[in-house]
């Protein structure tokens, strides 16, 4: 190198230096400040840097009414994620409540082929109503699953997102107890805990969980709590949101549309 | 389909009700039943041997070391049932290498590598050393130098290194006390601190753990210097063993209290959860908490000790009733671990099912292990004792340079003999 090429890199190396550097801080503001401002943000023009977890926070609605039953959730859910076919192991279910008049209230999951069958309660003339809800992990914002494993390997995303990382876990199934919901199981062929990730790999790429993708009615919405734009930022504005146990202060982030105070 | 997915599908006839669909399976079996009934009994007879050292009672000084002894050997064994349930036992080193400071369970590490090595194996030591540098110097190789190994090749046995030994195990002893509550509260904790839970969480958990704890670890002491003495066919301290049973009969008192309390509380509250938690004391547990637990466990027991307290009977029949109370009392203290860990999954947290749990026999997490692991502290136990004797060595031998063992105490033989 001479020192006509020397000279003519300092004169490129700082002020390419000096343009890094502040980029670095607009960054590193906006990583901290991030969860403030949140949706207004996020609901702007991506600007080259949209696949910064920060920026998003993804949740579930779920509109009960629109829910027939048909299973094809569970069904994509567990092709897509290789879960175990067993009816013990899911990622999502659909439970069917049917509400007598005698205020009776008979719930089944309808993935489980057990003693109830699908037999249709239309002609009973006892049945006040019947609907079916579809269940999955809530990825709470405050998650008790996070909280008890442990050896970290189950954590929460920036996006919002409760993951179990198999290659960590113990086995210890500490989390399958601090679950309210019944979420995880224990993947018999691994020894690890198992549960719904939101489909986070096709998340990531800009596709839709499974379930979302493949349910006929839309009655599952997702989407990203931090845009504006969002169908699920629409759908908690159009509807009348209900979470599952809000009194264990977990924060579920799968909110329903319609939910029966039965449900639980 | 897996065996174990067969399995699965007999428990679902078994079901009443609805459950979550995941629920079918009972993930903590019959080992974390048998974990914190072994940290129990540590726990316990921990407290019991720090009544001599702490609270100077005499009385209780023959079982001092036994107790001492018991609480080590239960201690050692109390990693195993935790290991052997791991899904990935090889990876169990996680726990102490990243620990999440969130989670109850990670602290485990910790409190055990304290209490095992800041306050039993210390205590052992300070209170055997003396004893230790004079076996050493009576036995034939390779046991002296076992002895001069374990006293850490310590050789000063003068009055003033006594006198610091004696200082040392009641300054552990009093460390001590906090970390028994510690190690076996914080059992109590990691159930009493799922909210997901209603059967669990209660902050009561970790006082009633505490409280069984101490019933169950004195119980336990008493039943073997019982059994120990009656092999060494030596005579009983009934001083002792009437203070004992004292302290034991307060200890189920207070413990019987505390717990009625969370019934109490439980049925007087009513909250959402008290129907299927209903149905689960009566359908579920009606064996193992109101006979096994509170009837052969607590009210017998009681009955008995309150009888032998307060008739004048002649020593024998003491003594047998005595043995009798706390055959009975470990058989409660079990069924109350039984009751908390397996009755806290026999109900779905829909609140409208309840679940069957079927104990494997021969598989890793079955009973055959359970029994096995139950199994091995007494086996400890033997050894220990052959090695440090249960009584404190005469001073006279160590003057006349005689191998005199005082009265059976430090006679191995009488162990394997009978």
């Amino acid at each position: 190198m001479n020192k006509r090429e020397f000279l003519k890199g300092l004169v490129l190396f700082f002020p390419a230096g000096g343009v890094l550097g502040a980029l670095a801080g607009e960054v590193g503001a906006k990583e901290s400040g991030g969860k403030e401002v949140g949706a207004k943000e996020a609901g702007g023009k991506p600007d080259g840097k949209a696949d910064d977890p920060a920026n998003h926070y993804y949740g579930m609605g779920i509109e009960v009414d629109k829910c027939i039953g048909c299973s094809r959730c569970v069904e994509a859910c567990k092709a897509e994620n290789d879960v175990p076919r067993e009816p013990f192991f899911f990622r999502t279910w659909i439970e069917r409540y049917v509400i007598k008049k005698d205020g009776d209230v008979n719930v089944e999951c309808i993935n489980v082929k057990g003693k109830g069958g699908k037999e249709t309660v239309q002609d009973d003339p006892d049945v006040l109503r019947t609907f079916f809800v579809p269940k999955l992990c809530n990825h709470c914002v405050n998650p008790p699953c996070v909280q008890v494993c442990p050896v970290g390997a189950t954590f929460a995303t920036k996006d919002g997102v409760v993951l179990i990382d198999s290659k960590r876990c113990v086995g210890c199934r500490y989390c399958i107890q601090a679950c309210p919901y019944g979420a995880r199981y224990l993947d018999p062929r691994t020894k690890t805990a198992d549960k719904c990730s939101f489909c986070y790999h096709r998340v990531r790429r800009g596709l839709l969980p499974a379930c979302v993708e493949v349910c006929p009615t839309q009655a599952r919405i997702f989407g990203d709590l931090r845009s504006k734009a969002s169908r699920l930022v629409r759908f908690a504005r159009m509807n009348k949101i209900h979470v599952l146990k809000p009194s264990l202060n977990t924060e579920p982030k799968v909110y329903y549309a319609q939910l029966d105070g039965e449900v639980r | 389909m897996t065996a174990e997915a067969q399995g699965l599908s007999e428990l679902l006839e078994q079901i009443t009700g609805f459950i979550y669909p995941n629920e079918i399976e009972i993930h903590w079996s019959i080992l974390i039943v048998v974990y914190p009934y072994i940290t129990g009994l540590v726990a316990g007879a921990f407290i019991l041997a720090s009544l001599v050292k702490v609270f100077n009672v005499k009385e209780v000084q023959p079982t001092y070391r036994l107790a001492l002894l018991t609480a080590l050997a239960f201690l050692l064994v109390a990693p195993f049932p935790l290991l052997l349930h791991l899904g990935r036992p090889e990876r169990f080193y996680e726990i102490l290498l990243t620990p999440n400071v969130t989670s109850a369970m990670a602290m485990f590490g910790f409190v055990y590598a304290w209490y095992l090595m800041g306050v039993l194996l210390l205590e052992v030591w300070f209170e055997y050393r003396r004893d230790l540098i004079l076996l050493a110097a009576r036995e034939r190789s390779p046991m002296s130098w076992v002895y001069r190994a374990l006293s850490l090749f310590s050789t000063d046995t003068s009055e003033a290194a006594v006198v610091f030994d004696r200082k040392a195990v009641r300054a552990i002893t009093i460390i001590g006390i906090p970390s028994a509550f510690l190690l076996h509260g914080y059992v109590g904790f990691i159930f009493g601190s799922v909210k997901a839970n209603p059967w669990w969480g209660s902050v009561l958990m970790p006082i009633v753990f505490l409280m069984s704890a101490i019933v169950s670890g004195i119980a336990l002491v008493i039943l073997l210097y019982m059994v120990l003495t009656a092999m060494r066919r030596e005579a009983i301290d009934m001083g002792c063993l009437d203070t004992i049973t004292s302290y034991l009969f307060y200890a189920v008192i207070v413990d019987f209290s505390l717990e009625a309390l969370d019934f109490i509380h439980r049925l007087y509250q009513s909250e959402e959860s008290v129907k299927i938690l209903g149905k689960l004391i009566t359908h579920k547990l009606f064996m193992s908490l109101f006979v096994l637990q509170i009837l052969l466990g607590m009210f017998i027991p009681l009955g008995i000790l309150v009888l032998a307290k307060s008739r004048k009977f002649n020593d024998d029949l003491r003594k047998l009733l005595y043995f009798t109370a706390v055959i009975l009392i470990q058989l409660g203290i079990f069924s109350t671990r039984w009751n908390v860990v397996i009755g806290g999954q026999l109900f779905s947290k829909s609140f409208r099912g309840l679940m069957t749990y079927k104990m494997e026999v021969m598989g890793i997490e079955g009973l055959l292990t359970a029994l096995v692991v139950l199994a091995l502290p007494f086996v400890i136990l033997a050894v220990l004792i052959r090695v440090l004797p249960t009584k404190r060595l005469d001073d006279q031998a160590s003057t006349t340079g005689e191998p005199v063992v005082p009265a059976g105490a430090a006679n191995p033989a009488a162990l394997t003999r009978s």
